[in-house]
């Protein structure tokens, strides 16, 4: 490896700072699978495995990307959940690998609700 | 495959959860991780130390933050089902404080980690100390790309000056100022060394900061070389450190294949390159003459200053010696400006210092605190107080040059002025809690032991006023002492310090008049009235069973390993005192609701004379005690237990 310049240590520790992005801790949102069994049965897994390619593709590093257990509508299986700083969280189902790529763009990154893949807004009250 | 992960493991793998077998749970990770399809998800990450030592093994799962300690093998399995594949954090693994008995999953909620504040420690946990990618991603070597770019070396120094940095090793000699003074020598060449030869018994701070962290004590050296004008440096570093050698090497050898050290850096013209010198850990060797010594190649005894090596050090030549910790700091200093990080502290001590919380303590760790906190905040909060509800009694800090600190003190401010005003001293940040069931004497013994051990030998003060003190205080916790023995220890104490050369006899006494200050009651009463009160000190105490008590279990009886107990199922044992090595497994394996086997010192106890009575019977089956005249022990519970 030849050795660096300023430039090149500049670059090098940009091109560092993605691969950190989930130590940093500055996520803007979040996005969640829903991994219980039944998702796992439907697909999930599938899912998973779109946003992660996704997320290197498209670069994006200031969503949290998580999983979680059953959301209890199981017959709805694959679900995310998307929660974007203050607003609801909105909850979407039946979800192929082209859907999730149309969430990501649209709502995700664009900031608006899939309406027509959207099941609701909202969580459940706790306790 | 992606390569981005949805989680990543920062596992912590300082010696001390390597010790308690991270590698192998690493190794189970990853393979659990295999079978369940999920190396393209999931990364193991291993860190440097996280800190909370106590927890270890231990591991935090990002992005959620979930702290998990005490990791066994059996329950990664588990954990890799439960969270990593379906979300699930698990209960069983997570921290619960001692007395809200309720898991806290996340780190952030954790007490220990709340009230600390990392400058030094800024990349614990969160970088593999071995990726020097993942140390440019935390703007790594940006400093000293700030440094060479747009500052003088008059300026870096300057700019050290002005955050008020005093060296982190024990003295608090204020960093700036040393290497203005090497920087004005005229004699070429210089010499920098990062002084990481940690002898405290009970400190490893310096150890976690080369192993979690050995780009920034590489950044922080370049700093100090191209302020002063060096361009070869050493770090010396104990033998007893392997991981940490380890971990430095591989930091040094990619800083060079990246061009950071070398010749011509980053295309500046600045040449620096870094060695490793290992010592084979006698203490004496962190006195910065006997290092020098070391590193020549000579015996490691330490010289009359001055000159001091900022002046004459290294083959003559003006040489700087930093602690580790201190370099570490560096790079935050110039990188964020003085202003900043003087903005931290006391008024004459500015940042943060790290401790190494250990002893009777429940949360024993390493922690970066701002100076100034208060010791009740450090034992109370991030270190959730004394275990089974026991009384504080002092902190010792500093180790063996420093000195006990009472409970009287715990709210005065920590730094390096308001400790030695107490007796003690900053040292290189050694925290040792003492509960009531500690002895100051023994204590005291201990660390006199300690420095007798590891004195040159050069300085008769030190050498034999090591001894003399140590003679004394083995006489007074055997119940020797005599009257006027606390005057000469206050003497000869007071002589060690002011006629020693270095620092070692110069600070040796220290725990022992320190002790002699807050603690002389203690002392008072192991010498005039034969009696520990803490119930430590062997010869002055003894165990006897409680007659009322005993149920007659032979648990006690099959444990003593000088077979100094007698006794049958179901009737009372009795201790034979000529028998007795007093180990205290007695003790240790009466059941703590029957609680018949006690410990007793000199003449404060009620019923000393009553169980005398009954201990001197010197046929114990004909003299009719067993039982309450003959009769079984008073319960059938013996069966139960």
């Amino acid at each position: 490896m030849p050795k660096l310049t300023l430039d090149d240590l500049k670059k090098m520790r940009e091109s560092s700072r993605k691969n950190l992005s989930l130590r940093e801790g500055n996520f803007r949102g979040k996005l969640i699978v829903h991994l219980g069994t039944c998702g796992i049965a439907a697909g999930a897994r599938g899912i998973v495995d779109t946003f992660l390619e996704q997320f290197d593709e498209m670069e994006v590093s200031d969503i949290m990307f998580a999983t979680t257990g059953c959301a209890g509508l199981c017959s709805e299986e694959p679900m995310i959940t998307v929660e974007l700083g203050d607003s609801a969280p909105v909850k979407y189902g039946k979800l192929t690998p082209e859907k999730a790529i149309k969430i990501l763009e649209e709502h995700v990154l664009g900031g608006s609700i899939v309406k027509n893949l959207a099941l609701g807004v909202g969580s459940e009250r706790a306790g | 495959m992606a390569e981005r992960k949805r989680i990543e493991l920062m596992l912590c793998a300082g010696t001390g959860c390597v010790a308690g077998g991270a590698f192998q749970i690493m190794e189970a990770l990853q393979k659990e991780l295999a079978a369940r399809e999920l190396k393209n998800e999931v990364a193991v990450v291993p860190t440097g130390c996280n800190g909370f030592c106590g927890q270890g093994p231990l591991m935090v799962v990002l992005p959620d933050n979930i702290f998990y300690g005490w990791i066994a093998l059996k329950d990664i399995p588990l954990l890799v089902e439960e969270h990593f594949l379906k979300g699930r954090p698990v209960k069983k693994l997570m921290f619960v404080p001692s007395e809200e008995k309720i898991p806290l999953p996340l780190l952030s909620d954790i007490p220990f980690f709340k009230k600390q504040m990392l400058i030094v420690l800024r990349n614990k946990g969160i970088i593999d100390p071995e990726k020097i990618e993942d140390y440019l991603a935390r703007d790594g070597y940006i400093a000293i790309e700030k440094a060479l770019t747009s500052m003088s070396p008059e300026e870096v120094i300057e700019e050290i000056k002005k955050s008020g940095l005093r060296g982190r090793g024990g003295a608090g000699f204020p960093t700036g100022m040393k290497w203005s003074i090497a920087r004005q020598q005229e004699k070429v060449p210089k010499y920098l060394i990062a002084n990481c030869d940690e002898g405290d018994p009970g400190a490893y701070m310096d150890r976690s900061v080369l192993e979690s962290d050995p780009h920034s004590v590489i950044e922080g050296m370049s700093l100090a070389a191209f302020g002063i004008g060096v361009s070869d440096g050493f770090i010396y570093v104990r033998t007893e450190y392997p991981l940490a050698i380890e971990r430095m090497q591989t930091a040094i050898s990619l800083a060079r294949e990246y061009g950071l050290l070398g010749t011509d850096i980053l295309g500046t013209g600045f040449d620096f390159d870094v060695e490793i010198r290992e010592g084979s850990g006698a203490f004496v060797c962190g006195e910065e003459t006997s290092l020098i010594h070391s590193i020549e190649g000579d015996i490691p005894e330490p010289r009359q200053r001055p000159p001091f090596p900022a002046q004459q050090g290294l083959w003559g030549c003006p040489t700087v010696i930093n602690n580790v910790e201190t370099l570490a700091n560096v790079p935050a200093i110039v990188a964020r400006g003085s202003a900043w990080y003087s903005s931290i502290g006391t008024d004459t001590s500015k940042g943060t210092k790290i401790f190494s919380l250990v002893g009777k303590i429940n949360n024993t760790g390493l922690i970066e605190v701002p100076m100034g906190i208060t010791l009740r905040e450090i034992v109370d909060e991030i270190g959730g107080g004394i275990p089974e509800g026991k009384a504080f009694k002092a902190v010792q800090t500093g180790g063996p040059s420093g000195g006990c600190i009472p409970a009287s003190m715990l709210d005065s401010p920590i730094d390096y002025d308001s400790l030695q005003k107490a007796g003690s001293m900053m040292g290189s940040g050694g925290m040792i809690v003492l509960d009531e069931d500690t002895c100051v004497v023994d204590v005291s013994k201990f660390f006199i032991q300690f420095t007798n051990d590891e004195s040159c030998g050069k300085c008769v003060s030190c050498r034999d006023g090591s001894d003399a003190l140590l003679e004394v205080l083995t006489r007074i916790s055997d119940g020797e002492g005599r009257e006027g023995d606390i005057e000469f220890l206050e003497e000869l104490g007071d002589a060690v310090k002011d006629s020693s050369m270095c620092g070692l006899g110069q600070t040796l006494p220290n725990p022992v008049l320190s002790t002699l200050r807050y603690f002389r009651e203690e002392y008072e009463a192991h010498i005039k009235e034969k009696r520990c009160p803490a119930l430590v000190c062997k010869n002055l105490i003894q165990y006897y069973i409680d007659p009322d008590l005993c149920v007659g279990c032979l648990k006690c009886l099959k444990t003593c390993p000088s077979g100094g107990i007698k006794g049958e199922l179901k009737y009372v044992h009795f201790i034979d005192q000529a028998d007795c090595t007093k180990c205290g497994q007695c003790f240790e394996v009466c059941p703590p609701k029957i609680a018949a086997v006690v410990k007793v010192t000199g003449d404060n106890f009620d019923r000393l004379e009553h169980l005398t009575e009954i201990v001197s019977c010197s046929d114990w089956k004909s003299s009719g005690h067993n039982g309450r005249n003959g009769k079984p022990a008073k319960t059938d519970a013996a069966e139960a237990v």
